[in-house]
């Protein structure tokens, strides 16, 4: 069985260097705009630094693949079409889509530019991926975390393309690319936007006895005071239903499925992708090696070690998701 | 575009409703609704689909032979081989019939063959648009997100009709994971078909008690009704013609006429509003997202009728 690639996140310079030296096969970005999923304040590469950034990586034997992956606005294509037309110029091994249209551009346009299907296009099944091959010459297609391990072999047996999965970090619990309800709450949303619950709409609120936070006009959770506050991502959120209030759609948890990689690898998988291009150099580069080595000891026929990654997660839960059919 | 009269259609089903009531809803359309199409067939989960399968010919030939168009709908998110067979048999034996497609997979088997484009595929752009038309899509039920700047936008590009969603709770979001079968400590395997208990989905509250989303099955919706019923004009003056809505419990041949008779002019919009209280039993409406602004809002003339 040929070894994984790990494909590592990266959302500044520091963080790309961290990536590179700590092991990664190939590091993802995006540029500093609306165009990919991960459109915060301060993140993401100019065209200078990715320019910089593709010197730094292929010196020593890591690609580079740039994230194009929210859906342009009608009427402004431009700036999702400079996109491609600089990943291309530049010298990108691949860019990732998450658009029918702009895919249809980058084939038309850059036929040589590799193309990968984003997880935010929800492709989540043969037909639907054969279609974006067909269409757009489509080589590698991030799978939706929608997925059991046996449902990605059977269907890694069904089509011939390369498959990408995730294997640690943020974990989206809705079908990536079909969730509006960050818009619902903000006006703003992955898919149009590139942010989802973001920060701009998050007010915390200190009532004394409980801290509040809020999206929107809505509260998303509240904590006691011996608690820590998370982050209040819409999906993560306690909620009442039923007159029981609890985390509904998912707990604050993040997906950890690193124990499941010699089982990924015999399911077909090409590529393993690590969550977090809005992490910081230090989580990047602990997660990477972490995951370095136990691609490294999967591929050997060895024990997966069980990397101690607590630090970094700052003690969250971590779940396997959709891996695992139980989730559901 | 705005010269020719706009069309009305009812959307399919998207709750689990019992079988009964499910097809004497679609009958009771067929008889009574002043809507010229009537999209049929599940969407949200493939495991309701049985219970109203025995019913689908009858109600069918019941909406044909009321002079309706029939569109069959297909599932919005496709995971497995049950799935993708079940497609494939509403794509080959639904040859005489639009088919409207929800997952991109039903794009693909209906590409070079008419078909209607649904609101779970991501049509946000022009590019996108005319991809999809060139490949046959001849209606394209427009993402729930889109602002009327981008509606403009993909009316003015043409090829295919637009149909816009006007009523009922917003499909927002589709998971792998059942949230009804979660909230009663059941899981999507072992769900006993909860969802079937709430007509219109299951409230879902802030700990603060605001009322935010609903829950039906694998997706989760607004609370709030989406009523386009204040912007029908916009809407025609930047040409779309076609406008969506979403079956509900309340008298929904009652609600489609009052879209009806707004549309023509017979009924104003204050009027329509108090009829959409009376059948959502005063559930708040919004409208946000055609007004760039968050889906939940309320704005235009829906927000600035006087209150009684």
């Amino acid at each position: 069985m040929p070894k994984l690639e790990l494909v590592c996140p990266a959302g500044t310079p520091a963080s790309l260097h961290a990536a590179v030296d700590a092991g990664a096969d190939v590091v993802y970005l995006g540029f500093r705009d609306e165009t990919n999923a991960r459109n915060f304040p301060g993140l993401n590469f100019s065209r200078d630094e990715l320019r910089q950034a593709l010197d730094y990586a292929h010196e020593r034997g890591t690609e580079i693949y740039v994230a194009i992956n929210t859906f342009p606005k009608a009427g402004n294509p431009g700036p999702w079409h400079r996109a491609v037309d600089d990943a291309a110029a530049l010298g990108a091994d691949a860019v990732i889509l998450a658009d029918i249209g702009l895919a249809d551009y980058a084939a038309r346009t850059h036929p040589g530019l590799r193309r990968h299907l984003s997880v935010q296009a929800s492709a989540s099944n043969p037909e639907a991926i054969r279609f974006y091959k067909e269409a757009f010459g489509i080589r590698r297609v991030v799978l939706p975390r929608v997925l059991t391990v046996p449902e990605i072999a059977a269907l890694n047996r069904q089509v011939d393309i390369e498959t990408e999965v995730f294997v640690f970090g943020g974990l989206c619990v809705m079908a990536e690319g079909r969730c509006a309800l960050s818009s619902y709450a903000t006006g703003e949303s992955p898919n149009m936007n590139g942010v989802c619950s973001p920060a701009s709409h998050v007010r915390y609120v200190d009532e004394g006895d409980r801290m509040v936070s809020r999206l929107g006009n809505f509260t998303i959770n509240a904590f006691a005071n011996d608690e820590k506050a998370g982050y209040p991502t819409l999906c993560k959120g306690r909620f009442v239903t039923g007159g029981k209030a609890r985390y509904l759609f998912e707990e604050p948890v993040s997906l950890n499925a690193a124990a499941m990689l010699p089982e990924l690898m015999a399911a077909g998988v090409t590529a393993l992708k690590i969550e977090g291009r809005q992490r910081g150099r230090a989580y990047i580069a602990q997660v990477v090696a972490a995951f370095r080595a136990a691609v490294d000891a999967a591929a050997a026929g060895e024990p997966v070690p069980a990397a101690d990654l607590s630090a970094v997660t700052e003690g969250q839960r971590k779940t396997t998701g959709a891996y695992n059919k139980t989730w559901r | 575009m705005k010269d020719a009269q706009a069309k009305l259609s009812m959307g399919p089903v998207l709750f689990n409703w019992p079988a009964d009531r499910w097809r004497d809803f679609y009958f009771r359309i067929a008889d009574e609704a002043p809507v010229d199409t009537v999209y049929v067939g599940e969407t949200v989960c493939s495991k309701r689909a049985p219970f109203h399968a025995p019913h689908m010919p009858e109600v069918i030939e019941r909406l044909q032979a009321a002079g309706k168009e029939v569109v069959l709908s297909t599932l919005g998110l496709i995971m497995n081989g049950r799935e993708m067979h079940q497609l494939r048999e509403t794509a080959e034996g639904g040859a005489d019939f639009l088919i409207e497609a929800n997952d991109i997979a039903a794009v693909s088997l209906l590409r070079g063959r008419p078909h209607v484009i649904g609101p779970m595929i991501n049509v946000y752009n022009e590019g996108t648009f005319g991809y999809l038309v060139r490949g046959g899509a001849r209606r394209v039920v427009l993402p729930v997100e889109l602002s009327a700047d981008s509606i403009r936008v993909l009316a003015a590009h043409g090829g295919a009709e637009l149909e816009v969603f006007a009523f009922g709770r917003l499909p927002l979001a589709i998971s792998a994971r059942c949230y009804h079968a979660r909230s009663h400590d059941l899981s999507k395997d072992n769900c006993r078909f909860v969802c079937e208990r709430d007509l219109d989905g299951m409230d879902l509250d802030t700990l603060d008690g605001e009322a935010f989303l609903a829950v039906n099955g694998v997706q989760t919706m607004s609370y709030s009704y989406c009523s386009m019923i204040g912007d029908l004009d916009r809407l025609r003056e930047i040409g779309v013609g076609r406008f969506r809505l979403s079956p509900h419990s309340g008298d929904m041949v009652r609600i489609a006429a009052a879209f009806r008779d707004v549309l023509d002019g017979r009924l104003d919009v204050a009027a329509a509003d108090e009829i959409i209280a009376e059948e959502t039993g005063d559930m708040p409406v919004s409208n946000g997202y055609f007004h760039g602004v968050e889906g939940v809002a309320l704005k235009g003339r829906l927000a600035n009728l006087p209150v009684e």
